[in-house]
């Protein structure tokens, strides 16, 4: 392919695409690789969104992996997801649901400008998820106390979901997926915890330069990128609620 | 860099210099490029140039390279005979064949094209002064540096003897070894590709210079994107294999251990999920390479530039849909085996459909034999013969004499190392005068070429035939009537051992030789060819504009003018 190289650009006369300021683009905002402000918004972008289609397949696969033992074992699974406290579930799912709201907020005020309103917008956003978070560590502590955490040293199936799965014609050499439904659980939802730490870290960051950039103005496409990520991990909760804990909710086994 | 948004280019006139001409410049010093720009090893070890960047995989690469290599000489001299003689343990050759292919995979082949010339040309070829992230690509370098570092010293300290496929429940309940720091190790150095393939797909989209519209993007660049989708959306389901495997490793809980009422296919679901598609993270950036120097040697432009393009993408969608003809006797029910094995016909359309189309650029054209161009023409024979094995291996029926034989060794060496490695090869002299600015010496790099060609087919095509008698993978004696052909592949390893040695000598020597090969010494069409060699640290000095289609090769120009790459400082040939 031909190219109006430098020699070649003048010899014709033609107006080569004029090289932009040594170090790029002339306005500090911009990093060095990028011609303008437009195109280094679509990267971040597209970037997050990339990344995000990672996560979609690391999720992904965890949840082929719950969902072919859903499948193999019904039963353990529904009598192991009794335990779950859907009402608390519940909660935590308006919460997240609620906070991904205030980011939406956040991204528009972001657009307008106003960092006032979007570190305030932020703020309540991490206040939720550490109220997410804290909702958790409750679900996390009584499960606990009931001899429910398969990688804590006072593991032990109940004596109550042992009947019943009995009763359901269980062998027991069948009671591990029992066991798996828990490491399932507390594998996702710790990954999932793990995930809105991370938003909560980020979110804090993204607030204090928002404030530290109030003049400059040159906050909207932070504020988006890490909306978008906030988004993805409320999603992935949106799928974890349903999975683990309205399992089998009208069937035998309470 | 960014840090500094008002110093001056790099060039002739900076540093206090009073500005001289072009001409006079050069006889005195050499322009300042991105080699020369700063000397320190801190402005290599924390530099944001994608061209540095590229060497410093490179570096790790090559190393890898040779740790992988060692290993495998030493299963070959193990081989030579048909008791135990070398290892005297079949531990040790477990330990031994894990770690040769752990490291080839993982840590040579995977990074090795897309790390290398990936990262060097992607920028250049489509007329951008960098990546879209320069940060995360220097983080991409060190997280596989760590990665393969950490599973080196496993490897050698401690030893993994489950093979590069990890298969549970031996991995996760029987193995003695070091399976879980290794699969740490893995999962870390997965996100190295995950942000490589990353940065490419941004970059592709988002970089490229006025008038490059994706109908003229170099195939290079086509087939990287494509590697990039399969790098994001393939190997977060590898991490999670491995992160699977180490819970059950930690805890004795049955994920995949059928004894505690885990399932050992689904591992193998999510396994080759990922690594089928990962053989195509292998492959497509060789692709890419002889895409490259095929219609340049040939002085034509690539034949169906359309189908080319659209055959990588296709590779790689398609190459989701295949994985489980790696199961077919692993106890998945018959009916996926009967898809699976329909699917798998299927992705060699495509791949075909390249084959021929490289076939039909040469066809006619005047071929030029220099050694980019051997290694081309061994890539398209080699990974042909690989494909159409592949195809064999892929009809269920035969597969189920052939699995785990050295059959599928023999298939799968033909396509890595007949294939991508070729291609890697091929690339490495075709962007030499680019990249480093000087010339290899091309009587030499004939002879490498050759060598590894006859010390490639005489190691593998005996195991073709040692997998049809029934010779099974993974053991190390074996009946003495498979000696002749065991001894004939071990004296294969041994030239091809030597063959790889000449290139990496003669590229070392070739940097004591002044940078004099021009911009555009085998006045290929592409940007990349457009700007100085070595390029300035911001690639081009006046951002380009693209006016004409891809490959823009004139047959009838070829005619009529000399070709002689090998002298040094041509002028620039405005080629199209
Ligand atoms: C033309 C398309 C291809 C087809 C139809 C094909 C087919 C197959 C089949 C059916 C197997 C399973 C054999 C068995 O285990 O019984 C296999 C194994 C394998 N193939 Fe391919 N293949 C193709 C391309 C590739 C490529 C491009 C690569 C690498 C760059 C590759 C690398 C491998 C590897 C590594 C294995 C063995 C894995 C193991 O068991 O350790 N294949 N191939
Ligand atoms: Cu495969």
């Amino acid at each position: 392919m031909s190219v109006e190289s430098p020699a070649h650009a003048a010899a014709h006369g033609a107006v080569g695409h004029e090289p932009s300021q040594p170090h790029g683009n002339g306005h500090g905002l911009v990093a060095h690789q990028f011609e303008d402000a437009p195109q280094q918004r679509e990267a971040a972008l597209l970037g997050m969104w990339s990344f995000l289609a990672t996560e979609v397949l690391f999720f992904g696969g965890l949840i082929t992996a719950y969902v072919v033992y859903r499948w193999k074992a019904p039963v353990q699974v529904a009598v192991a997801s009794h335990h779950l406290n859907v009402a608390l579930g519940c909660i935590n799912t308006c919460v997240l649901l609620v906070s991904s709201f205030l980011v939406a907020l956040a991204v528009a005020e972001a657009h307008r400008g106003n960092a006032r309103k979007v570190v305030q917008l932020l703020i309540g956003t991490i206040v939720l998820g550490v109220a997410f978070l804290g909702i958790k560590a409750v679900e996390w502590t009584a499960d606990y106390h009931e001899g429910l955490i398969p990688f804590a040293a006072n593991w032990q199936i109940p004596s109550h979901d042992l009947e019943i799965l009995a009763q359901r014609g269980i062998d027991a050499d069948q009671f591990g997926l029992y066991k798996l439904f828990w490491v399932l659980y507390f594998f996702m939802t710790g990954l999932h915890g793990i995930h809105v730490l991370v938003g909560l870290g980020v979110f804090a960051v993204v607030a204090a330069l928002v404030w530290q950039r109030r003049r400059s103005k040159n906050f909207a496409n932070l504020v988006e990128v890490t909306g978008l990520y906030w988004h993805f991990v409320d999603i992935v909760w949106v799928f974890l609620y349903p999975l683990l804990y309205l399992i089998d909710r009208h069937g035998p086994g309470h | 860099m960014s840090d500094h948004p008002h110093t001056h280019p790099a060039g002739p006139a900076s540093g206090g210099f009073a500005p001289v001409p072009p001409a006079l410049s050069q006889t005195r010093r050499a322009p300042i490029n991105y080699l020369n720009a700063a000397y320190s090893v801190r402005s290599w070890l924390l530099t944001l140039d994608h061209k540095r960047i590229g060497l410093l995989y490179l570096i790790g690469v090559t190393f890898f390279f040779f740790v992988g290599g060692v290993a495998a000489t030493v299963l070959r001299l193990e081989l030579m005979t048909p008791g135990g003689d070398v290892l005297h343990s079949p531990d040790a050759y477990n330990r031994l064949f894990t770690m040769h292919g752990v490291i080839m995979i993982f840590f040579f082949l995977v990074p090795a094209i897309p790390g290398v010339l990936g990262n060097f040309l992607l920028p250049l070829m489509i007329g951008a002064r960098d990546l879209a992230f320069p940060r995360l690509n220097l983080l991409s370098w060190y997280i596989y540096m760590f990665g393969g570092t950490a599973a080196l010293i496993l490897l050698i300290f401690g030893g993994i003897d489950t093979g590069w496929t990890f298969y549970a429940p031996f991995s996760t309940t029987f193995s003695n070894t070091m399976v879980l720091p290794a699969g740490i190790a893995v999962f870390i150095t997965g996100f190295s590709s995950i942000l490589t393939g990353l940065n490419f797909i941004v970059t592709t989209h988002t970089m490229r210079a006025p008038g490059m519209t994706w109908g003229r993007l170099p195939l290079f660049v086509w087939a990287h994107y494509a590697t990039s989708l399969i790098m994001i959306l393939g190997t977060p389901v590898l991490a999670i294999a491995v992160l699977l495997i180490g819970l059950e490793r930690l805890f004795g809980i049955g994920i995949f251990d059928p004894a505690l009422g885990g399932d050992p296919i689904l591992f193998q679901h999510l396994f080759w999920f990922y690594s089928h598609p990962a053989v195509y993270i292998m492959l497509l950036p060789g692709m890419a390479v002889v895409n490259e120097i095929v219609p340049c040697f040939t002085r034509r432009p690539i034949f169906g530039y359309k189908f080319m393009a659209g055959a990588l993408l296709a590779i790689a969608v398609l190459g989701f849909l295949v994985w489980g003809h790696h199961m077919f006797v692993s106890g998945q029910s018959m009916y996926a085996g009967l898809i699976f094995s329909f699917l798998t016909f299927f992705v060699a359309v495509p791949s075909a459909v390249k084959v021929f189309n490289w076939c039909a650029t040469m066809y006619k054209g005047s071929v030029r034999f220099e050694t980019p161009m051997l290694y081309a023409l061994g890539f398209i024979g080699l990974f042909t013969i690989g494909g159409v094995t592949g195809l064999m291996l892929g009809s269920l029926g035969i597969d189920v004499h052939l699995h785990d034989t050295y059959f599928v060794v023999a298939h799968f060496h033909y396509i890595m190392v007949g294939g991508s490695i070729m291609a890697f090869l091929g690339g490495i002299h075709f962007w030499w005068p680019k990249i480093s600015g000087r010339m290899y010496p091309e009587l030499w790099g004939k002879l490498g070429a050759l060598v590894i060609f006859v010390g490639f087919n005489l190691t593998f095509f005996p195991q073709f035939l040692l997998g049809y008698l029934g010779m099974p993978r993974r053991y190390y004696e074996y009946p003495g009537e498979f000696q002749v052909l065991n001894v004939m592949s071990t004296a294969g390893a041994s030239i091809l051992a030597v063959g790889y040695i000449i290139p990496l000598i003669y590229f070392i020597d070739s940097l004591r030789k002044p940078a004099n090969a021009g911009r555009n010494p085998w006045r290929a069409t592409g940007l990349e060819w457009q700007t100085a060699s070595p390029p300035p640290t911001e690639n081009f000095a006046v951002a380009p504009v693209v006016t004409t289609p891809p490959y823009n090769y004139d047959p009838a120009e070829a005619e009529q003018t000399p070709w002689n790459p090998f002298q040094p400082e041509q002028e620039p040939v405005h080629v199209g």
